[in-house]
């Protein structure tokens, strides 16, 4: 069984056709990555798997752990699994980070049918995921990533995804905005979580971050294809060439 | 599956209180009707001394010279105030249903979601009355016993006026003078009940007054009066209402509260207020206009309002205070929830007297649906307030874009010492934000549910513990099936 399976997927954004026949299978335990300029589909197709409204799917079909994605709503997705690190994350005024997550990790254990944490339980846990990925605690103790600095906005991503623990990570350039230290922790962060039950699919501008996330394959996307899939290889290839050769006139 | 859920929402909202609206009028209550005779006979029934007789009446006589206030941004068509019966016996028992299995299920399935017990669930859907529940009980008159013997006078406005009629006559009508304002004035000649409550020097009542039954606020009736005083040195906190729908046949309601704190006297006033705010197409529903005021009449002396509003279809409401001791206080902090076709005006007055007063006002205004909610607020520093200090804050929510949310403050400063700061926010819940807490696991309503409450937080934070968790709950009832 694959954890992803995409066929034929078209989307549009605001009636405006973005995604043009995606093909995709990421199997348990694999990491994929893709690159591509800006504005090829890449946040458009995150958006798309994740469930978000203002991205309409108007043909193909996504199977995640063979369930259709039709049938599942975004907080079900998330329930089911899939979590999204969100290319911009937004703030939410108000609530503690501590908080939000208590809510998020007890909405899924209950859609999975598992026990709720209690307050204590939920510490604990948040304890043994610090060693995962490091946070500091004023950032827990602090609303929603409200005045978080760039950097540490992505860095409360990978936290929330070490704490979700889903079965597939999509990390929509989660290393831009970060140093060099703190994109070592977020990539050994990432390594930490990899394992034969679960899959990533990491997109990225840079080839640095694929030094530290070794993918099993990489991408190419382009005006919303899919136009060239190979090996890690394929990265440094793209970090000497760029996307020239498949930008044809409408390229930048 | 959306589709289906609003469909059968809407069902639902078609036959929301389809039960609460029957009024069959007993013998024992007055024809409809207001003049001077009617004025007359309710002050005759309930057995009142002659003083205050001649003070209805002359309330009455100011009300007929007065006209409806238009400057509110509310709408509601002409309001028929010789259709109203201004006298109903007090045990009235209105069609009520006889049974639980008779009471809308949409209501019930909020009392359940507030996590009400059945006894209490009964009492509000007005199946049974107060007195034959807590009879056998008689928490109420272990209670009483407990601050009596603090010298506490805690009991009904009529009962008071038999019992502490000179305490009565001593602060009645001085913090909200029978002239004060269209409804106010109203309210003046006809109340029927409310509370009062007297804390002597230097005795700090042990509890929340009024929190010991949640329902002992229900059925108060439609022109509702309270007077609390609190002596010199005394302290209490007061809760008013109940997070539950209460099941009302009055549309109109036209209450008077109000508050004097002598000197380092503390006043703590929270109000919950959800009474049937109409259906979706804003039918039915109540129109609160209530006139709130309190008095720091001595030097420290503090009163604190804190209100969460979400239910009437018309609420106008701007609970005030006026800091006359010196180093007195005033705080106002308020959470005005509309949703579907209700509308808010609410706010507050702070008017600044005494030396060194300060006040401090947090609004957060909620909008969904077609809603609108208006926050007015007026600050007045009177020359004789030497370095007076204000704090404002107004922060409103829209959720979608069929609401509206307006803020109209009022500053007047007549005293060159004076420091007043203002501020005020507006935010879209953003479908961004909800997306992002879908994408954690979490269903929109409770997305929604957890950002309002983040916003709501500061003023959750000045209610009684009990009663905040409660809020919030309610905060998310009021607001389901706004998005999406
Ligand atoms: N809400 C929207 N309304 C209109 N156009 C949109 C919207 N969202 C995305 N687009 C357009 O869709 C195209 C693809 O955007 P997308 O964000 O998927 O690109 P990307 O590959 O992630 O780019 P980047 O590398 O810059 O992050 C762009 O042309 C973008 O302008
Ligand atoms: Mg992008």
């Amino acid at each position: 069984m694959a954890l992803l399976e995409i066929k034929d997927l078209h989307a549009s954004v605001a009636g405006k056709p973005i995604l043009k026949g995606i093909n995709l299978t990421i199997n348990f335990g694999e990491v994929h990555a893709i690159m591509g300029p800006n504005g090829s589909g890449k946040s458009t197709l995150s958006n798309v798997l994740a469930g978000n409204e203002a991205y309409e799917k108007t043909a193909g079909e996504v199977l995640f752990a063979e369930q259709n994605l039709d049938d599942l709503a975004a907080h079900e997705r998330a329930c089911a699994g899939m979590f999204l690190a969100f290319q911009y994350p937004v703030e939410i005024p108000g609530i503690s980070n501590m908080y939000f997550l208590k809510a998020a990790v007890n909405a899924v254990r209950a859609y999975q049918g598992r026990e709720q944490l209690d307050a204590m339980e939920f510490l604990d846990f948040v304890e043994t995921r610090k060693k995962v990925v490091k946070i500091r605690d004023d950032l827990l103790e602090r609303a929603v990533n409200s005045g978080f600095s760039g950097g540490e906005k992505k860095r409360n991503e990978i936290f929330q995804m070490a704490m979700l623990e889903p079965k597939l990570g999509i990390l929509d350039e989660t290393d831009s905005g970060l140093d060099i230290d703190a994109l070592r922790i977020v990539a050994d962060g990432v390594n930490a979580l990899r394992s034969p039950e679960r899959g990533f699919l990491v997109i990225t501008h840079y080839q640095r971050l694929l030094n530290y996330i070794e993918p099993d394959f990489v991408h190419v996307l382009v005006h919303g294809q899919i136009v060239k899939s190979g090996g890690k290889e394929l990265a440094l290839e793209l970090e000497s060439e760029g996307y020239a050769s498949w930008s044809g006139e409408e390229g930048p | 599956m959306k589709i289906q859920d609003e469909k059968s929402f809407d069902e639902l909202a078609g036959k929301q209180y389809k039960y609460g609206f029957v009024t069959d009028i007993e013998s024992d209550s007055l024809p409809p009707g207001l003049n001077e005779q009617i004025v007359r006979e309710i002050s005759r029934r309930k057995n009142e001394p002659e003083w205050l007789t001649e003070w209805r009446v002359k309330a009455f006589k100011h009300w007929e010279t007065m006209e409806q206030p238009t400057w509110a941004k509310v709408e509601f068509p002409p309001i028929d105030y010789q259709a109203i019966s201004y006298y109903s016996a007090p045990k009235q028992k209105i069609s009520a249903p006889k049974s639980l299995d008779e009471v809308d299920p949409e209501l019930l399935a909020t009392y359940e979601k507030l996590g009400i017990p059945l006894r209490e669930q009964e009492v509000l859907a007005g199946v049974v009355a107060v007195d034959a529940v807590f009879d056998s009980v008689s928490v109420a008159t272990t209670f009483r016993g407990k601050l009596e013997e603090m010298g506490i006078v805690f009991c009904s406005f009529s009962e008071a006026v038999q019992k502490h009629p000179e305490l009565v006559r001593k602060y009645l009508g001085t913090v909200v003078p029978y002239k004060d304002n269209y409804f106010a004035t109203l309210n003046s000649a006809v109340f029927s009940d409310g509370s009062f409550c007297y804390v002597p020097p230097g005795v700090r009542c042990p509890m929340e007054l009024s929190t010991y039954f949640r329902i002992n606020a229900a059925n108060t009736g439609q022109f509702e009066r309270t007077l609390l005083v609190a002596d010199e040195g005394a302290c209490v906190s007061y809760l008013e209402g109940c997070t539950a729908p209460q099941r009302d046949e009055n549309q109109l309601h036209a209450a008077v509260v109000e508050l004097v704190a002598l000197g380092n006297a503390q006043i703590k006033y929270s109000t919950v207020q959800n009474w049937y705010p109409g259906d979706k197409d804003g039918r039915g529903g109540i129109y609160n206009f209530v006139t709130k005021r309190g008095h720091c009449r001595g030097d420290n002396s503090k009163i604190s309002w804190t209100q969460v509003e979400t239910g009437s279809a018309i609420t106008w409401k701007y609970p005030s205070c006026v800091l006359k001791g010196d180093h007195s206080v005033g705080e106002f902090y308020s959470v005005a929830v509309t949703n579907n076709l209700q509308q808010a005006d609410t706010g507050t007055k702070m008017i600044h007297i005494g030396k060194n007063t300060r006040s401090t006002i947090v609004s957060k205004g909620i909008s969904a649906g077609r809603a609108q909610n208006s926050y007015r607020g007026l600050v007045r520093i009177q020359e004789t307030a030497e370095n007076a200090r204000n704090f404002s804050q107004c922060d409103s929510m829209l959720i979608g874009d069929r609401c509206g949310a307006h803020t109209f403050p009022y500053i007047e400063v007549g005293n060159p010492t004076a420091q007043v700061e203002h501020e005020a926010t507006t935010t879209k819940i953003g479908e961004d934000q909800i997306f992002y807490c879908n994408q954690r696991g979490l269903e929109t309503e409770e997305a929604v549910n957890l950002i309002v409450n983040g916003f709501c937080k500061e003023v959750f934070r000045e209610l009684p513990m009990e009663f905040a968790v409660e809020a919030q709950k309610l905060l998310g009832i009021s607001l389901e099936g706004s998005v999406g």
